[in-house]
């Protein structure tokens, strides 16, 4: 019997031939990645337990994303002990205020992942790694700290859905709305335990930050990880950005697939999902009005230089309507350039937008922009949970960057067609 | 090992979000994460909640986030267990990896009810319902993740 990608790869890393679904194996790590949320727990578990030395100085990446620039005292100090940790033992990737950006943006773009990497991160939306036909998942902190020490991780083989992209987007369709539909079929559990592996010949019309934003995601509907074969975009993207050569791992064709998803681009139409599970998605053709307090743009899931182009195309020379704060959150430093060096920035500031530096901020309820009681947000984000952006009895509804920016402009959910 | 205590049940899609709010994650101090254990889905569980208590929920507990001060949240309340119709991945391999007890369960997820009084009996995987008088059986571990409990926790196993 064939094997999935997935599969593939981590019998590649477990150093076998062959692996099958529900097998339990042992994998070697090409990167360990944490946070400065989740770090200080692995480094503190790792300390206490009496081990003093990593597996790999240059495969384990610290990134200070969540609560930076700190706001206060407490996430200051977790960040210190960070800092000195990784000097402590000549961490190479640590990112720090300056250099930082929302891990799972910044990680591919400075080349620390590639093609046929596996990677754990103590941070769930670790699995956007698949958009490069890596094997990423998350994990927690004590995972972390055993992968810091052993460079290895254990794992049951996961058994797939295969999701058949076909066609091409219509007019203001993004990546964020094809794992909203998916999400919406089959549930927030609907991928528990197993792998999203993507194909069919529509997948040339998304571009690598269409496919970040998807695989980011994978996680919202219970998955392991999501993945994407490599293909010329794939190459392009990674091409000037690392040393390293690709390893590009492909399904076998008798592969075997609990399910077969098909997705036609062409008939997908901007999704929101409203409160409080990514699940609960519609339409925007087919809401009423519901009126909103702030936008969000940016994340982990959208915050990346295609995210900043659709929002500013719809924010340009409009105006952020009365009443509404929208906050837009370019995923990095370079983003954060190019932002300003394609104009982008100046048009948000125009529209009465707030560019802030990279930060995952609020889209955890962390700073930058917690809602109050009863608030709503339209957020590029990828939670919805209760209080997930802050209050409690506040309402976060997930969206691409076009329904956030022309939510904005509106003051309610609005697809840019209706500003067209 | 067995233990008994009281029921605390929650629904499906119980998230870590609301295990343990990110606005508290400043701090990984286990006392001053369960001061906040699921305060945003139930305010009173923290002060409910006693030593040994149990708590049981439906599908998909513990979906989301991976933070680790979720499962350390609910251990630092007092809680000796958690039954579950079943567990989001992340949070089944934390749960083992810090030393929390957690079983899947469909039925007893499904009937065991808040208030009902339970006993666990972790090397036979029977779960009793002293209320009702009715007993389940959970999947015990496999040899792998008995070897993490015994030495208690994943880092002492690497030893």
């Amino acid at each position: 019997m064939g094997m999935t990608m997935t599969q593939k790869i981590l019998a590649a890393h477990a150093g076998v031939d062959c692996v099958s679904a529900g097998q339990l194996i042992e994998v070697n790590l090409d990167l360990v990645m944490g946070n400065d949320v989740t770090s200080p727990v692995a480094i503190h578990e790792m300390e206490s337990k009496g081990f003093s030395s990593v597996f790999n100085k240059d495969k384990i990446a610290l990134v200070m994303d969540h609560f930076t620039p700190n706001k206060d005292i407490k996430s200051a100090e977790n960040c210190k002990q960070v800092r000195t940790f990784a000097k402590e033992y000549g961490i190479q990737h640590f990112f720090d205020v300056g250099k930082m950006g929302i891990e799972h943006a910044l990680l591919p773009e400075q080349g620390i992942v590639i093609s046929g990497d596996t990677v754990i991160g103590a941070d769930s939306h670790t699995c956007t790694y698949g958009a490069l036909g890596a094997f990423s998942t998350g994990v927690g902190s004590t995972d972390m700290a055993a992968g810091m020490i052993s460079g290895k991780a254990w794992f049951k083989v996961p058994s797939a859905l295969k999701i058949v992209i076909t066609g091409n987007f219509q007019k203001y369709v993004s990546g964020k709305d094809v794992i909203l539909h998916l999400i919406g079929k089959i549930g927030v559990d609907g991928a528990r335990y197993r792998s999203l592996e993507f194909t069919g010949d529509g997948i040339k019309n998304l571009s690598m930050d269409d496919r970040f934003c998807i695989a980011n995601m994978a996680i919202e509907c219970g998955a392991k990880n999501g993945i994407f074969p490599v293909d010329e975009k794939t190459l392009a993207y990674m091409n000037g950005r690392t040393d390293r050569k690709p390893v590009i791992f492909e399904a076998d064709a008798d592969a075997e697939y609990d399910e077969v998803i098909e997705i036609n681009l062409d008939a997908l139409k901007p999704t929101v999902s409203f409160p409080h599970l990514p699940e609960n998605t519609h339409t925007v053709d087919s809401i009423d009005d519901i009126k909103i307090d702030q936008v969000v743009i940016g994340s982990c899931t959208n915050g990346r230089i295609d995210d900043m182009r659709a929002a500013a195309s719809v924010l340009k020379g409009r105006k952020v309507a009365d009443g509404v704060r929208c906050i837009v959150i370019p995923a990095t430093q370079t983003v954060y350039m190019q932002c300003i060096e394609e104009g982008l920035a100046k048009i948000f500031v125009e529209a009465g937008a707030i560019v802030s530096t990279p930060t995952c901020g609020p889209c955890l309820g962390g700073h930058m922009g917690i809602l109050a009681a009863g608030e709503r947000a339209v957020s590029t984000t990828n939670r919805n949970f209760v209080g997930r952006m802050g209050h409690p009895t506040s309402e976060v509804y997930l969206a691409s960057p076009y329904v956030a920016a022309a939510s904005a402009v509106t003051g309610k959910i609005s697809c840019p067609c209706e500003l067209d | 090992m067995k233990i008994q205590g009281k029921v605390h049940k929650y629904g499906d899609h119980v998230d870590t979000d609301v295990i343990i709010p990110a606005r508290y994650l400043n701090t990984a101090k286990p006392e001053e994460l369960a001061a906040h254990c699921m305060e945003d889905i139930d305010k009173d569980f923290v002060n409910k909640v006693h030593t040994g208590d149990i708590m049981v929920a439906g599908v998909n507990f513990g979906c989301g986030s991976s933070r680790e001060h979720a499962p350390i949240a609910i251990k630092a309340s007092g809680v000796s267990c958690v039954i579950a119709k079943n567990f989001a991945r992340i949070f089944y391999r934390n749960a083992l990896n810090i030393g929390l007890p957690i079983l899947e369960c469909p039925e007893a997820g499904e009937e065991i009810k808040s208030g009902d009084e339970v006993a666990v009996d972790f090397d036979s995987g029977v779960i009793t319902n002293l209320t009702t008088g009715k007993s389940y059986k959970a999947e015990p571990f496999p040899p792998f993740i008995q070897n993490i409990i015994q030495k208690g926790g994943l880092l002492a196993s690497l030893k």
